[in-house]
C-alpha cells in the first residue's frame, strides 16, 4: 500500500515536471561564430555583442525594429543650460544577477571601465570628459563640446556591477591583445533577462531566464532557457535546423533559402540589413601600380568612375548572384542611416553605350586592365559579386583581374593602402552619416579615415565632417549631411552596389523579427 | 639499438626546429592579426601602438627565436582570439580528436581488413567485385562531400543521428570523453565514419592485394597439401604474413587521422584541435597556428619513430644496419 502511494506520488511529480516543462520553453540557437569573450568591453565585434546582449544591457538599445528604446536608463535629454552635458534618469528597481542593487554608482564605474586603455570600447567614447553621479539614479555624460549623436554610441556599452568587477579583480576590461583571462571573461553579473548556466567556448553556452527581471509584464520573457551552439559550416548549421537539432539559426545561405522555407515546420524570415557593399577605387595617387596604363591612374579621371558606375548592372547581380536578396543601390549607405533619401538611393540606369563613350572621351577607347582584390569568407556571395563586375566591367574595355582572397588578408589591403581598387562592406551602428563619412571620406589621419583605401582627400568636406560632431542644431546638420552626401556623390569615390539583406531561419512555432543589425535579442522572442 | 634511438631522435629535433620556421614564416604572409584584434572603429594611432605592444615590428628572425625559446619551455603563447594560453587550448581540445581519430581507425583497420580478406577469398565473387568497386567511392569523394552527405541522410532525411557536435560529455581529470554517453556515442559514428572511410579503403586494397600475393606462396600450397582446414589456412598462416606491412600502413595512417581530421571537424564541428586550427586561420591567430603545426609534426615524428623502432624489433637484420646488403 505505500508503495503504492510512493508511486502515486513520483507519478504526480512526474506528470507536473513534464507539464511544466512544455511551459519553460528552450530555445537553441545556432550561427556561424561564437562570442570572444564574456568581458563586455573587452571586443568589439558582433557576435560577442549578441551574447552579452542578453546577460548584460546598455543603458539604451536598438530594439528587433533597429529603434533606440530605453533599457537601464528611462529617459535622457542634452541640458538646456549647458548642451555639453547629457543627463540620463536610471531605471530604478533594477537588480544584477547575484541581487545587489543596480545604481549610479554601477553606470559611472562602467563606463570609467570602457573608457580605459585595454577596453576595445573606448573609441565609442571619445568625446566625453567625465562622468558623474548626481544621485542614485542619475547620471550626466560631460562631453568635449557638444554632441548631439552621444546617445547613438551607447547601445552596445554594457553596465556592471563595481562591486562585483571590484572584489573579482576585474576592474579593468581583459586585455586581449596581451593575452589575459580576467574573472570576467569568464564569469558574468549581468542585470538582462539571461544569467549564465555554463560556458565552453567555441562550443556551447547555456543560459537561464533570470526570474527577478525588470522588465516583466514589459516584454514577451517566453524563452527560459537558451542553448547557443555556434556551428561554422553553412551545410550543417543548415542540416541542423532540418533534422530538428536547433530551432533558430543566423545566416541561412542564400542557396538554402527554399530549401529551408519549403520544409514543413520551418520558415525564413527576411528583413533589410544595416550593411551597404561597394567598390572603393584609388582615386588619389597621380599614377597607379595595378594597372597597365604608365604615367596615369585612369581612377582619378571622374569620367571612368561614372562610366563604371554605368556599366555595372546591380539588378542582374541581385537576381543572379544574390537570387533577390539583396536591394541594389547607388549610396553607400543602408536606408537605416540618417542622411538617406530614395534619390540617393535611386539605382542609375545600366547604359553600356554611354559608358563606353565616356570610356572614349576620357581617352580610353582601348579599354585598361587593372587588379580587383576581393574578400571571400567575408560578405553574402561577396567573391561572385566581385565575377560579375569583372564581366560588366569587361563590357566598357577594363579587363579586370580579381583577386580574392580570405578576410584576414584582404582588409589589410585596404587598411594598409596596398589596393587601388577593392571591395568593402559597412555597417553603420550608429546610424548616422557621420559613421560614414568620417571612416570612409575623411582624408586618412590619425584618428579618421582609417577605412578610406580611396586617397580621397578634399579639406573642405573634412571640415564639414567634423563641424557634425558637434553641431547641435538638427536642421542645419542634416542640411550639412545633405551637402557632404551631394560632393561624394558627384565624386563618384565609391561605385555602390547594394544593402544585404538578413536571413534567420527558425521552427513555424517561433515568432521573431529580423533586426537589422543581425542581434537577435531573445527576451522579445515568443512562441505561438 | 640506443645509438640508433638517439640518432633518431635528434633527428627528429631538427625536422620539428624546420617545421617551427616554416609556420613561422609562412603565417608572416597569411594576414595581420591586429587587423582581427582591433574593432572597426580603430583608429590608425591605435593600430600603431597595438603593433609594437605585440612584438611585431620586430625581425622575424628575432620572434622566431623567442617562439623556440618558449615552445621548449611548453610555453607556446596565446592564443590572439580568445586571449588563453595555446597549450590549455591544445590539451582541452585534444580528447575530442584523439578519441575521433581512435574511433576512425578501429573502424577503418576491422573493417578494411575483414572486408580486404573477403574479397582476397571470393575474390571472383558478385559481393567481393560489388565491394571493390564501390570502395572507389571512399577513395575518389572528397571527404567534405561525404561529410554532407552523411549528414543529408541520416540526420535530416532519417533523423537517427546528430548533424554536429560531441553531444554530452563526462569530465574524467583532464580528459574529457563522450565514450559514457549515448549521445556521445552516436555522435561519433558519422565523423567516425567520414574520416576512416578513405584509410579503411585503402586498408581493405592492401590487406586484398597481400593476401592474393601470400595466396600464390609455396607454403599455403604445402599447408593445404597438409590438409589443413581453408580456415586455418586463411587466418592461421595467410592472414598472419599479410599483417606485416599491413600494421606499417596502419600507423602512419593513424597520424594522418589525427593529423587531418580538420575538414571532418569542421563539417561536423566536431570541437577538437582541427576546428580550433581552422578558427585560428581565419583569425589569423598565429600562436595557434604554430603549436598546431608543431602538434601534427610531433606525431608524425613520434609515429614513425615507434614504427622505425617497430622495424627493429621485427626484423634482426636491421640492427646492424645491413639493410641495405640484405634486401636489394
Amino acid at each position: 500500500m505505500k508503495s503504492l502511494t510512493t508511486r502515486l506520488a513520483v507519478g504526480i511529480a512526474a506528470a507536473l515536471l513534464v507539464s511544466s516543462m512544455a511551459f519553460a520553453q528552450t530555445l537553441r540557437w545556432a550561427r556561424s561564430g561564437d562570442s570572444l569573450t564574456l568581458d563586455p568591453h573587452a571586443q568589439n565585434e558582433g557576435p560577442t555583442h549578441t551574447l552579452a546582449h542578453q546577460i548584460y544591457e546598455p543603458l539604451l538599445h536598438r530594439d528587433m525594429a533597429g529603434q533606440i528604446t530605453p533599457a537601464l536608463a528611462t529617459s535622457w535629454k542634452a541640458l538646456d543650460d549647458n548642451p555639453n552635458v547629457w543627463r540620463f534618469q536610471l531605471r530604478k528597481g533594477v537588480t544584477f544577477h547575484d541581487g545587489a542593487t543596480m545604481t549610479a554608482d554601477d553606470v559611472v564605474y562602467s563606463f570609467e571601465r570602457a573608457m580605459k586603455p585595454t577596453s576595445a570600447m573606448k573609441e565609442l567614447l571619445t568625446s566625453v570628459k567625465e562622468i558623474r553621479k548626481v544621485d542614485d539614479y542619475t547620471v550626466d555624460f560631460e562631453t568635449n563640446g557638444p554632441n548631439p549623436l552621444l546617445i547613438n554610441n551607447l547601445t552596445n556599452l554594457f553596465v556592471m556591477d563595481s562591486d562585483w568587477a571590484e572584489k573579482n579583480g576585474a576592474s579593468n576590461p581583459q586585455d586581449v591583445a596581451a593575452g589575459e583571462t580576467t574573472f570576467a571573461s569568464q564569469n558574468t553579473n549581468g542585470t538582462g533577462a539571461f544569467m549564465l548556466v555554463s560556458r565552453t567556448p567555441d562550443q556551447k553556452t547555456v543560459l537561464k531566464a533570470n526570474p527577478n527581471y525588470w522588465g516583466k509584464g514589459e516584454f514577451p520573457l517566453q524563452v527560459s532557457e537558451i542553448i547557443y551552439t555556434p556551428i561554422q559550416s553553412a551545410a550543417t548549421r543548415v542540416a541542423a535546423l532540418l533534422s530538428g537539432e536547433v530551432d533558430f539559426i543566423q545566416d541561412v545561405p542564400v542557396q538554402d533559402l527554399k530549401r529551408v522555407s519549403g520544409q514543413s515546420g520551418l520558415k525564413v524570415v527576411t528583413a533589410a540589413q544595416n550593411r551597404v557593399i561597394f567598390f572603393g577605387m584609388n582615386v588619389g595617387d597621380s599614377d597607379i601600380e595595378s594597372d597597365n596604363v604608365s604615367g596615369k591612374n585612369p581612377f582619378a579621371d571622374i569620367r571612368v568612375r561614372k562610366a563604371m558606375n554605368m556599366a555595372i548592372n546591380r539588378d542582374a547581380i541581385k537576381k543572379v548572384v544574390m537570387r533577390e536578396q539583396a536591394s541594389p543601390t547607388n549610396v553607400i549607405m543602408p536606408p537605416f542611416v540618417n542622411g538617406w533619401n530614395q534619390q540617393l538611393d535611386a539605382v542609375p540606369a545600366n547604359d553600356v553605350a554611354t559608358a563606353k563613350k565616356m570610356m572614349q572621351e576620357a581617352g580610353y577607347s582601348d579599354g585598361f586592365s587593372v587588379t580587383l582584390n576581393c574578400p571571400n569568407d567575408r560578405y553574402i556571395n561577396d567573391e561572385a559579386i566581385c565575377q560579375a563586375a569583372v564581366g560588366m566591367l569587361g563590357q566598357i574595355g577594363i579587363k579586370v583581374n580579381l583577386d580574392a582572397k580570405p578576410k584576414a588578408q584582404h582588409f589589410p589591403l585596404i587598411k594598409n593602402k596596398t589596393t587601388d581598387f577593392y571591395m568593402l562592406g559597412w555597417g553603420v551602428p550608429t546610424f548616422d552619416s557621420h559613421y560614414i563619412f568620417n571612416f570612409l571620406v575623411h582624408t586618412t589621419t590619425e584618428n579618421r579615415g582609417s577605412w578610406n583605401g580611396t586617397r580621397y582627400s578634399n579639406p573642405a568636406l573634412d571640415t564639414k565632417i567634423v563641424a557634425l560632431e558637434s553641431e547641435t542644431d538638427l536642421d542645419k546638420r542634416n542640411g550639412i549631411i545633405a551637402d557632404i552626401w551631394r560632393q561624394v556623390q558627384a565624386d563618384q569615390i565609391y561605385l555602390p552596389i547594394h544593402n544585404q539583406v538578413l536571413n534567420w531561419g527558425m521552427k513555424d512555432n517561433v515568432q521573431f523579427d529580423v533586426q537589422p543589425e543581425d542581434q537577435p535579442h531573445f527576451k522579445y522572442l515568443t512562441f505561438n | 639499438m640506443l645509438f640508433i634511438i638517439a640518432r633518431r631522435l635528434l633527428q627528429a629535433f631538427v625536422v620539428l626546429l624546420l617545421v617551427a620556421l616554416v609556420a613561422f614564416t609562412i603565417f608572416r604572409f597569411i594576414g595581420d592579426p591586429v587587423e582581427s584584434l582591433l574593432g572597426q572603429e580603430a583608429t590608425v594611432a591605435d593600430r600603431q601602438a597595438l603593433i609594437d605592444r605585440m612584438g611585431l615590428n620586430d625581425p622575424i628572425p628575432v620572434q622566431y627565436l623567442r617562439f623556440v625559446g618558449n615552445a621548449i619551455r611548453g610555453d607556446f603563447g596565446i592564443s590572439y582570439r580568445t586571449a588563453e594560453p595555446v597549450s590549455a587550448l591544445i590539451a582541452e581540445r585534444l580528447p575530442a580528436t584523439l578519441e575521433l581519430a581512435f574511433v576512425s581507425a578501429l573502424f577503418a583497420i576491422a573493417l578494411g581488413t575483414l572486408l580486404g580478406i573477403y574479397t582476397a577469398i571470393f575474390r571472383h565473387g558478385f559481393t567481393a567485385h560489388a565491394i571493390m568497386s564501390s570502395s572507389l567511392i571512399g577513395v575518389s569523394l572528397p571527404t567534405f562531400l561525404i561529410g554532407v552527405l552523411l549528414i543529408w541522410l541520416f540526420a535530416v532525411e532519417l533523423g537517427w543521428l546528430p548533424s554536429f557536435g560531441r553531444g554530452e560529455t563526462v569530465q574524467i581529470g583532464f580528459w574529457s570523453t563522450g565514450f559514457l554517453t549515448a549521445s556521445g556515442l552516436k555522435s561519433l559514428i558519422l565523423p567516425a565514419i567520414t574520416l576512416g572511410l578513405y584509410q579503411m579503403t585503402l586498408i581493405m586494397r592492401l590487406v586484398r592485394a597481400e593476401m592474393l600475393e601470400i595466396l600464390r606462396q609455396d607454403f599455403i600450397r604445402f599447408a593445404r597439401a597438409r590438409g589443413l582446414p581453408e580456415r586455418m589456412v586463411y587466418f592461421g598462416h595467410a592472414l598472419k604474413n599479410t599483417m606485416v606491412p599491413v600494421i606499417t600502413v596502419a600507423g602512419l595512417q593513424l597520424g594522418a587521422i589525427i593529423a587531418f581530421a580538420i575538414i571532418t571537424e569542421t563539417v561536423f564541428q566536431w570541437p577538437g584541435v582541427g576546428l580550433m586550427f581552422i578558427n585560428a586561420v581565419f583569425f589569423v591567430d598565429i600562436p595557434v597556428m604554430s603549436a598546431y603545426l608543431l602538434l601534427v609534426g610531433t606525431v608524425f615524428v613520434v609515429i614513425n619513430l615507434i614504427v622505425d623502432l617497430l622495424y627493429l624489433v621485427i626484423d634482426p637484420r636491421l640492427r646492424d644496419g645491413q639493410l641495405k646488403r640484405q634486401t636489394v
